[in-house]
């Protein structure tokens, strides 16, 4: 019997790696939508802290806990990611599997900034969006999720079937950076 | 004629140009109008209306005559400022609105019939008769007046666009924008400054002037260099700030050099838009040339210009320099060009108290009257107390006073302020919130002033953010007063310039107001000053002068026109970087996407979604006979098709069913966990809005089916109804339309498919018609929902998207061993018009339930949106368009979709129109072409014959009207 196999999003279009820019797929994580239901986010940070060692972010941020990290996704909306979610928080949240809807692309490099500030209006300056923010923005004409991973990394998430748009968008970019220099 | 030593060239590195066919040679650090004058070329253009021959005026981006074409082919970019543009190795340039040639240009004989064409003259002349202006004379116009033309073949050069973000953005890095930026970035601030200029330095540039002990080019590189160590400076250059928006935003075109462009996927150009929480306007200002009666002919610039050219391009615009002004501008221009060699041959103060010290004919109280030569000034003729005298002289340096460029300052509908003592306008403090003006900009007309100037700013500025300055002092430099005499234009008999681009006169502004144009945007408007490409830079504020000596009022009543933005030219493809072409919107790729493909299947763009159209075989020539095979396929055997695209929403909590009863017309709280029900959604106000499966995979957790158009919409609707009308309901949503890769398999022989697949086979049992439930497959979780769109026993099979491509090559493959296959949005269509299911095409917003012939699944036990709006009377009713089945009698006669009904013998206009078809199909099941419409009281009209009439692509079918399900009436194939 045929065996059914894994694709990536991005598979046969990354890693591109032009000037002081790197764009690389990051696949295989596990990544499931936790939106608490009425009341029930005093025990959803409870059985988070518990089963994940996660509190609930704040507005555009990112927080870590044991080998996964709770990204702010919206209001009343986080993305748990690295780690199958606890059935210990289903009753206290929706819980929807998002493993196979994005495409996520890690940016890296010294110009990483320069090249999202051709693609995103977010401010990115340290002050405004440092390691460990996050934000649902624009990417080109794509909406997009956008985390500060590092000093000079980022995440970018969007749709799964946008990817080679994704793609594209990032290289046009990437080549007019590179141009520059 | 260049100089042979200074400038800020770089004598080493020479560059060759070509310029209308003749190749010449030009130093790096030039401009292409320095390199032109360097060469003794000073006819660079002719005038937009007249075809006067025009030499350059000034040195910077409010040049009004010398636009060239730079580039050749599709490359080629016309009315570029040859004054702003960055000379380089193999630029080819030419000149504009001249033929056959510049030197010989035939429609120079405008200028003979300019008596007959001052302002006012279209309007006038071209009113009669009406249809003429179309078709015979606005092209004649066109083609007589112009400026430069485009390619007319698609733009190969790339364009960027990109967002920064500061807390003061500086605009103009002159003394006053580069004194503000220092003290605001010591202050730790983030500082942008952006200058349309090569270099920072503004005039300091252009001037033989010190700064703090240093030449002021030096001081202002060895600033620059200084603020560019800083890591909370960035310095953008060739960057001309083009607009000032709401809430802190600018545009900003940054021009970039050939050395870019030309790599791969280097830009030519990058538009900005810069939130900056404050700004500085260190725009610095431009100098007003006097009118008087030929003041156009090539070899008359302003006195700025010819002081830029001589040094900082080292070039001397004419071997005999006459110099005129109103100010003391006119005597340091006079003593720069002794300074560098060349011959002055008068200095023409128009202030009868002018003294001077310069070893030069001086002639105070005179004013120039007229200019002589035509390709190139020969002569002047002056007339000073004494009466008038004629002098030899190939350029004239003219200095009128000088223009602060206010033009940012008034982009939010402020106006300038007139300050008598400058004789012009300066921006009004506040017009755009958090602007502060500074240096010359700001009437601050001394180096020294402007260092203060830029220092204050920055001080305000700070303050606004609630940081301190350090405390820093303006470096040494020069404090002469600005001294000048009001010079508007001299009087006197033939055409004195003012608008050089758009060919106005004094005498056209004079007319304007004589014949009750008297307003300054009336006078704009009939005289066109102030409307070409330059936007008047140049003649705005000498034209409202004349206006106001016209009119007998003061220049401040007289006021300005309106200033907005772009201050430069914008390329469009700048502003729409990246969106040429595909570009314009983001490509949705389903996971069957390459396989369909590979299998030659032609895309069809659904949305933002791409879906195969057909997979044809071989021997298969035209789509139809794909589509019809498919269909059998379904009917007889098995398809298989992806339908991922269409809207997935994961609905969860305790209140996951009463939403879902609120937002569909029927009931969903009361349906069993492993059953699917068909849902329709209504609007607010009654119309249908969209239908769909709804799916209870738990207690608490419901899986919203939504049509490929309408996901994000329903999505939407969803969003405001628990937001804003029942945000007592504990419920969540989540979009999972990415997240599964979903296929329907359709036919008799798909339960056979999916039990050759799946770990445990499905039944009757355990999936009825309408069951759905979790599934394995080869270990992988999916969702199985026995659902039909073609009313053949039927499933759909989800599976998390990752395993889309590999799950989608192994149904097709099965499919086609036995006897079936993949089919496309083609046969899918079919399928459901045999069917008489609706699709967005009937329910495309107009449409009631009732219309659709399901009011009766409005249910009248619970509220819902749209319910009551739906009663509203014309909503339903024999008066109603409903939807009904048509049928083409006659063999072979195509029905089209887009057609309207008419009674049979009604003559076919609108007025007696009774319906309009909305979907048809070759029904291979039926052997005929079918079509679905809407009908006046159609249901009750069932077997009456009507008549199609399309008026667009002239077809007309005589049609039955049927019950619009056609095939299998009473579904027993589905469920069986």
């Amino acid at each position: 019997m045929a065996e059914l196999i894994a694709k990536s999003p991005c598979e046969g279009l990354l890693p591109l790696d032009l000037g002081q820019v790197q764009a690389r797929e990051v696949v295989g994580q596990p990544m499931a939508l936790v939106a608490p239901f009425k009341g029930a986010a005093g025990p959803l940070g409870a059985a988070l802290m518990a089963a994940h060692g996660l509190s609930w972010p704040d507005p555009g941020k990112v927080v870590q806990g044991q080998g996964c990290q709770l990204q702010w996704f919206g209001h009343s909306h986080a993305m748990l990611v690295g780690c199958p979610p606890s059935d210990s928080l289903r009753t206290h949240a929706a819980i929807s599997d998002q493993s196979d809807a994005w495409a996520v692309v890690a940016l890296e490099g010294p110009d990483a900034a320069a090249v999202l500030a051709r693609l995103t209006p977010l401010d990115l300056r340290d002050s405004q969006f440092g390691p460990g923010d996050t934000a649902r923005t624009e990417l080109f004409h794509m909406s997009a999720a956008i985390t500060r991973s590092g000093a000079q990394s980022y995440q970018i998430m969007v749709f799964r079937s946008m990817a080679g748009t994704l793609v594209h968008d990032l290289k046009t970019a990437m080549q007019a950076v590179a141009a520059r220099s | 004629m260049r100089v042979q030593s200074g400038g800020l060239i770089d004598r080493n590195t020479r560059l060759t140009f070509r310029f209308d066919g003749q190749s010449y040679q030009g130093f790096a650090g030039d401009t292409l109008a320095s390199a032109l004058l360097a060469n003794d070329i000073r006819l660079v253009g002719r005038s937009f209306k007249y075809h006067r021959p025009r030499g350059i005026l000034s040195a910077g981006s409010e040049e009004p005559n010398a636009l060239m074409t730079i580039g050749q082919g599709a490359y080629a970019e016309p009315n570029m400022r040859a004054t702003t543009a960055e000379l380089f190795d193999g630029m080819v340039a030419q000149s504009q609105n001249r033929w056959p040639s510049l030197g010989l240009d035939l429609l120079a004989i405008n200028n003979l019939a300019a008596p007959f064409l001052g302002a006012g003259f279209y309007y006038k002349t071209f009113m009669w008769p009406k249809a003429f202006w179309e078709k015979l004379y606005e092209p004649i116009i066109r083609r007589a007046a112009g400026l430069g033309a485009l390619s007319m073949a698609h733009n190969p050069d790339t364009y960027e666009r990109a967002w920064a973000h500061c807390d003061l953005l500086v605009i103009g890095a002159g003394p006053a924008g580069l004194m503000a930026a220092k003290a605001a970035a010591l202050a730790g601030l983030d500082v942008i400054i952006c200058d349309e200029d090569t270099r920072s330095g503004g005039r300091l540039n252009a001037e033989r002037l010190e700064v703090g002990g240093l030449p002021g080019a030096d001081w202002a590189q060895a600033l620059e260099a200084e603020l560019r160590a800083m890591p909370n400076v960035r310095i953008l250059l060739r960057t001309t700030v083009t607009g000032a928006y709401d809430g802190g935003t600018f545009g900003a075109l940054e021009v970039l050099p050939e050395t870019v462009a030309r790599k791969t996927g280097g830009a030519r150009a990058c538009f900005w838009r810069i939130v900056a929480r404050q700004s500085v306007l260190a725009a610095g200002a431009i100098e007003r040339p006097v009118a008087f009666r030929n003041n156009d002919r090539p070899g008359i610039m302003t006195a700025g210009a010819v002081r830029a050219y001589i040094n900082r391009w080292a070039v001397a615009p004419g071997r005999v320099v006459t110099v005129f002004g109103n100010n003391d501008d006119a005597h340091k221009t006079a003593a720069d060009l002794l300074a560098a060699g060349v011959h002055v041959a008068a200095l023409i103060d128009a202030r009868p108290d002018a003294t001077t010290e310069l070893d030069v004919p001086f002639y105070p109280g005179a004013v120039v009257c007229d200019a002589h030569g035509s390709k190139g000034l020969e002569a002047i003729t002056l007339q000073g107390p004494k009466g008038q005298e004629k002098i030899s002289t190939d350029c004239l340096a003219m200095s009128g006073g000088w223009n602060p460029s206010v033009h940012l300052s008034c982009h939010m509908n402020g106006r300038p302020e007139w300050r008598d003592d400058l004789a012009s306008f300066v921006p009004r403090a506040g017009a755009v919130p958090g602007m502060h003006a500074a240096g010359c900009c700001a009437g601050q007309m001394s180096t020294h002033a402007a260092l203060q100037g830029g220092l204050q700013a920055a001080q305000v500025a700070a303050q606004a953010l609630g940081v301190d300055l350090p405390d820093l002092a303006p470096p040494q430099a020069e404090d002469a007063p600005y001294r000048l005499a009001p010079l508007w234009a001299v009087p006197g008999k033939g055409r004195a310039w003012l608008d050089f681009q758009n060919d106005v006169t004094v005498k056209d502004v004079r007319q304007a107001a004589q014949e009750n144009f008297r307003s300054v945007e009336h006078m704009k408007r009939y005289t066109t000053q102030g409307m070409a490409t330059d936007q008047g830079k140049n003649s705005n504020v000498a034209a409202l002068a004349v206006l106001a000596d016209a009119t007998g009022r003061g220049i401040p009543e007289t006021g300005t026109t309106t200033f907005r933005p772009p201050y430069v030219p914008v390329p469009i493809a700048a502003m729409g970087a990246g969106a040429q072409g595909k570009g314009f919107a983001p490509e949705r790729l389903t996971t069957s996407h390459a396989a369909s493909l590979e299998m030659g299947a032609p895309m069809i763009a659904v949305g933002l979604w791409y879906r195969p159209s057909y997979f044809p075989r071989a021997g298969e020539t035209h789509w139809r006979h794909s589509c019809d095979r498919e269909v059998a396929h379904v009917r007889q055997a098995v398809g298989v098709c992806d339908v991922s695209t269409l809207g997935k929403i994961d609905i969860q909590g305790p209140d996951a069913g009463a939403l879902l009863d609120f937002v569909y017309t029927n009931t969903f709280s009361t349906l069993k966990v492993g059953r699917a029900r068909y849902g329709l959604m209504l609007r607010e106000d009654g119309h249908v809005m969209d239908d769909g499966t709804t799916a209870r995979l738990g207690e608490t957790h419901f899986v919203m089916t939504t049509t490929t158009a309408a996901a994000g919409q329903v999505m939407k609707h969803l969003e405001f109804v628990t937001q804003a009308l029942r945000p007592d309901l504990d419920v969540s949503f989540a979009s999972v339309t990415e997240q599964w890769a979903q296929f329907a398999i359709a036919g008799p022989k798909a339960r056979a498919l999916l039990n050759g697949l799946l770990d445990a086979p499905v039944d009757d049992s355990n999936f009825p018609f309408m069951g759905c439930g979790a599934v394995s497959l080869q270990g992988v979780a999916g969702r199985l929902f026995r659902i039909s769109f073609s009313g053949e026993h039927a499933y759909e099979l989800a599976v998390p998207a990752r395993f889309g491509d590999s799950l989608f090559r192994l149904l097709v493959a099965r499919a086609e061993e036995m006897g079936g296959g993949a089919y496309g949005m083609e046969a899918l269509n079919v399928l459901r018009v045999e069917k008489g299911f609706i699709t967005h095409s009937e329910i495309h917003g107009r449409t009631t339930a009732f219309d659709v012939g399901l009011e009766k699944m409005i249910s009248r036990k619970k509220d819902c949106i749209g319910q009551t709006m739906a009663d509203r009377p014309g909503l339903s009713g024999p008066e109603r368009e409903q939807l009904v089945g048509l049928l083409a009698l006659g063999n072979a006669r195509p029905l089209t979709a887009g057609a309207h009904l008419f009674k049979t013998g009604d003559e076919a206009i609108s007025a007696n129109d009774q319906g309009y078809i909305t979907s048809v199909a070759y029904s291979p099941s039926l052997g005929q072409f079918i079509g679905l419409g809407f009908l006046r009281d159609g249901r009750a009209r069932l077997g009456e014959e009507v008549q199609m009439v399309d008026h667009v692509r002239n077809v007309k079918t005589t049609c039955k009207v049927v019950n619009p399900v056609f095939f299998d009436p009473d579904g027993g194939r589905a469920r069986g």
